[in-house]
């Protein structure tokens, strides 16, 4: 079944105090998301992915529209026992314990009294705060504090896990513990519903993404249409340590690393480039196909406004 | 996705009935403790003591004293000989914490002064309130009037309410009786002339409401013992000329004496009785009189509730 | 009772806890024992009106300070530091939140009370060597007190769930003072006329009444409390209070957190 199913989501708030002055956060907004699925939420800083997941956790209310999660209204208490939500950069009591925390929130999502202890004692495990457990939380790293978060979304067994910027803030290491994380739980059957403007991460876990801008969707759609939709790119490597106009003026990007430069340019200037390098007598050295990535579509159809395209999976 | 909308109508049907019941319970509460706010500020009587407990703001707490000794005294409370007992540390604690209350002085010396059931009878602390005050406020003429008057009324001596009422007269803005009073002392004490001077003084020298209704049933009351001074000394010299007690005061009019039945400042006619003496229709009309009452008449406890407010010429 | 709202009130009391709250009761048995042996070479009857005076007036301003100032932050400081983002995520629903914050803050208070109490009979066991059957009345006025917290709290909640602490603070503490001269303020609204009479006659009956729950010189003279104004002040309180969080659960049902 459709794990999230959104239909005409939109969100307007009144800004300032005197003059109220509205600004749309969120156009309306139609997306479903199926179930089992790992799906990404991308947009650059402000484009409204934390207002869309602030309204399906019922933390905002919307202007119009509704949405339904696991087949009821978003609101309902019901739904929410079988939901996860990491906010972005979580706070926490801090004046409890991780232990403390993880059992306060275990009660609160209608875990069996039986089976509280061991699962806080679990969660901790696999977030890696065992040790940490009994420290104040007003102790904990930032790093430390996301893993608390992932712990308390997924403490309940819930269907449905919602993360907002799960990577923010974390090293490395902790990203990759997170990645796989998030495959763990699509192998466990959840469907997890994340946003980030950290594209390479959306590439390499999601199903499908959806990409917003400005309040307003994009595209939906698996990455590899996505990024086969737009032209192609070579790279050409020639021996040299100058960059000729005509190159420049086909629009290449170019490196000049010691006596070798490296340009990349659209796939159909490919044979004007050549032309220009053999008048100039410089040596190629290569000529491969670059594979478009998300960041390339992400540029392109985001640097212009007015220009949403739609390609559906 | 809206607030939830079984909470909103329970809350707000709940919201509604507890507003309900704290406005009945209140009025409950408030009958029960009539008299308790009263006695408790009393608990503390020493008016130092207060005005250091204050906190500077005496001002503040003179008004707070003030204003339960007015509704403690008002209409319904009147006339009731225990609750004087309370007048006059009230007055004194009040004097004491705000000295410029000219008001509460006012007071004092209408109704501390008078024996009871029309006053708390201390005259003797009504002259020391009056002159704490006057000491305080020198240039105020009404508090010379108000000595002069306890002195007058309460004390008859008219030695000193002469000199009260002189040293005020000499203030600019006194009343112009005052003067005219110090001046008639020595001839005409305890006639009605003074009386009404006096009487008239204080109600156009006070805003204070009960003072005013106080005054003119004073004023009435003088009326009608003239009158009926009048009227007997009539019906005497009617007596010995016709050796008859006129059997109804239209008798005087027929007779060419009167040129119309005399009627009290209610406008009822005076009666004539067959012992010769005057009456009034309705005595509980009048509470000051000391003539025209039937024999054995007790006077009623005040109630100005159902005066009217016009000085009667 | 409905099992969430008893885990928030639980919670909000251990954070009253950890917030050192409970130290308060240090400052108050300082005082009241400094008191107590410093009144300790007057005569009798005044030590016992001095201890008794002192020390119930200090339980009722202590616990309304401590109202007051957890109170304002209860919901503004969750939403200020968004833990409630996780909460609300919850099966929890927004009015159950509320209805467990008051709870909690009333326990911590309801405990508070009870400590201060112990140090109040101590007390007076100290200046007057035996209890006497008029101080049984002293439970009385420390039952009124704390249904002035009940009050006090639910107000204190009500502005916190759209205001910010300092002017929760403000408007909280204002309607302390003010409550506490309700009488006299419905005094000089009979004063008034017309129109204005009217406003202040209405404004006075929704001023909470202090000065009614606070028979403190009353219980001091050993004065008897009538069971009547007892059952009254109660179903007042409570109806009050009730009020109060009907209020802030309105509010807080419908607001957009930032």
């Amino acid at each position: 079944m459709t794990a999230i199913e959104i239909f005409g989501l939109e969100k307007t708030f009144s800004v300032g105090f005197w003059r109220k002055r509205p600004r749309r956060a969120l156009r309306p907004l139609h997306l479903s998301v199926e179930e089992g699925e790992i799906f990404g939420f991308l947009g650059p800083n402000g484009a409204g992915k934390t207002t869309t997941l602030k309204l399906l956790m019922g933390l905002v209310f919307p202007t119009a529209g509704t949405a339904r999660i696991l087949g009821m209204e978003a609101n309902d208490p019901r739904v929410k026992a079988q939901i996860g939500f990491l906010p972005e950069q979580p706070y926490f009591y801090d004046y409890l314990t991780a232990r403390e925390l993880l059992e306060y929130y275990a009660q609160l999502s209608g875990v069996a009294a039986k089976d509280r202890r061991k699962k806080v004692e679990a969660m901790l495990q696999r977030v890696g705060l065992t040790d940490a457990g009994d420290i104040q939380l007003r102790k904990f790293s930032k790093g430390m504090l996301q893993r608390v978060g992932i712990a308390q979304a997924i403490l309940h067994d819930p269907k449905v896990v919602f993360l907002d910027e799960p990577m923010s803030g974390l090293d490395p290491m902790g990203r990759r513990e997170v990645r796989d994380l998030i495959e763990q739980l699509k192998k466990e059957g959840k469907t997890v519903f994340f946003s980030t403007h950290i594209l390479s991460d959306a590439e390499a876990l999601c199903d499908r993404v959806a990409i917003i801008h400005l309040g307003e969707l994009r595209s939906v759609g698996v990455v590899a249409d996505l990024t086969s939709s737009m032209h192609g790119k070579v790279e050409l490597i020639w021996q040299s340590a100058v960059v000729p106009a005509s190159i420049r003026a086909l629009g290449a990007e170019c490196h000049v690393t010691g006596d070798t430069v490296r340009a990349v340019l659209a796939e159909d200037k490919q044979d004007a480039a050549i032309d220009a390098l053999r008048r100039e007598r410089l040596r190629l050295v290569s000529v491969t196909p670059v594979r478009a990535t998300l960041e390339d579509y992400f540029l392109q159809n985001l640097g212009t406004e007015n220009a949403p395209s739609e390609v559906m999976a | 996705m809206k607030p939830a909308r079984r909470t909103t109508i329970i809350a707000s049907v709940l919201l509604i009935a507890c507003l309900s019941g704290v406005v009945f319970t209140l009025g409950r509460v408030d009958r029960l403790r009539s008299g308790a706010s009263l006695q408790e500020i009393l608990y503390i009587s020493s008016p130092k003591v207060l005005k250091r407990l204050s906190l500077g703001y005496e001002g503040l707490l003179a008004d707070v004293y003030w204003t339960r000794a007015v509704q403690y005294f008002g209409n319904k409370h009147r006339g009731y000989v225990e609750n004087y007992r309370l007048l006059a540390p009230l007055l004194e604690i009040t004097t004491y914490l705000d000295p410029h209350l000219m008001v509460a002085y006012e007071y004092g010396a209408n109704f501390l002064a008078p024996r009871p059931p029309l006053g708390a009878g201390m005259p003797e602390r009504a002259v020391q309130l009056v002159e704490s005050g006057i000491r305080a406020n020198p240039d105020s003429w009404k508090l010379y009037n108000s000595l002069g008057f306890i002195y007058y009324f309460e004390f008859k001596d008219y030695g000193k309410a002469a000199e009260a009422f002189n040293t005020g007269s000499k203030i600019s803005g006194a009343h112009p009786f005052m003067k005219i009073v110090a001046a008639n002392m020595a001839q005409h004490a305890g006639d009605f002339g003074m009386a009404r001077m006096l009487w008239t003084t204080t109600f156009e020298s006070t805003n204070d409401k009960q003072i005013k209704y106080n005054a003119v049933a004073h004023l009435r009351a003088l009326k009608v013992e003239e009158d009926v001074t009048n009227l007997e000394k009539l019906v005497s010299l009617y007596q010995e000329t016709t050796g008859h007690v006129p059997a109804h005061l239209s008798d005087f009019v027929s007779a060419g004496i009167l040129p119309g039945i005399p009627v009290d400042p209610t406008g009822h006619p005076y009666k004539v009785m067959p012992d010769g003496t005057i009456q009034v229709r309705n005595p509980d009309d009048f509470p000051f009189i000391t003539k025209g009452l039937p024999p054995g008449y007790q006077p009623l406890a005040l109630d100005f509730s159902k005066m009217k407010l016009e000085t009667p010429r | 009772m409905n099992p969430r709202i008893s885990y928030i009130a639980a919670n909000t009391f251990r954070e009253a806890v950890r917030d050192r709250v409970l130290y308060n009761l240090i400052a108050f048995a300082l005082l009241l024992v400094g008191a107590a042996i410093l009144v300790g070479q007057i005569s009798i009857d005044i030590e016992r009106l001095v201890v008794i005076n002192l020390g119930l007036t200090a339980v009722s301003l202590f616990g309304m300070l401590i109202a007051i100032f957890i109170g304002i932050g209860l919901v503004s400081k969750e939403i200020e530091k968004r833990t409630l983002y996780t909460m609300l995520s919850r099966p929890v629903r927004r009015w159950e939140f509320i209805i467990g914050k008051f709870f909690g803050l009333a326990g911590t208070l309801v405990v508070n009370t009870f400590f201060m109490a112990v140090g109040v009979f101590a007390a007076l066991l100290y200046v007057s060597h035996h209890l006497q059957r008029p101080d049984a009345w002293l439970l009385v006025a420390l039952y009124f007190i704390i249904l002035q917290f009940l009050m006090i709290t639910a107000i204190a909640l009500l502005f916190s769930s759209f205001s910010s602490p300092l002017l929760s603070a403000v408007f909280a503490f204002s309607l302390f003072v003010i409550g506490n001269f309700a009488e006299d303020l419905r005094g000089f609204a009979a004063m008034a006329k017309g129109l204005t009479r009217w406003l202040a006659t209405g404004a006075a009956y929704v001023l909470p009444n202090f000065s009614a729950l606070n028979v403190i010189s009353s219980v001091a003279h050993g004065e008897a409390v009538s069971r009547q104004l007892v059952f009254y002040n109660s179903v007042y309180a409570l109806f009050y209070a009730a009020l109060a969080l009907c209020g802030a659960v309105l509010i807080f049902e419908r607001r957009d957190l930032k």
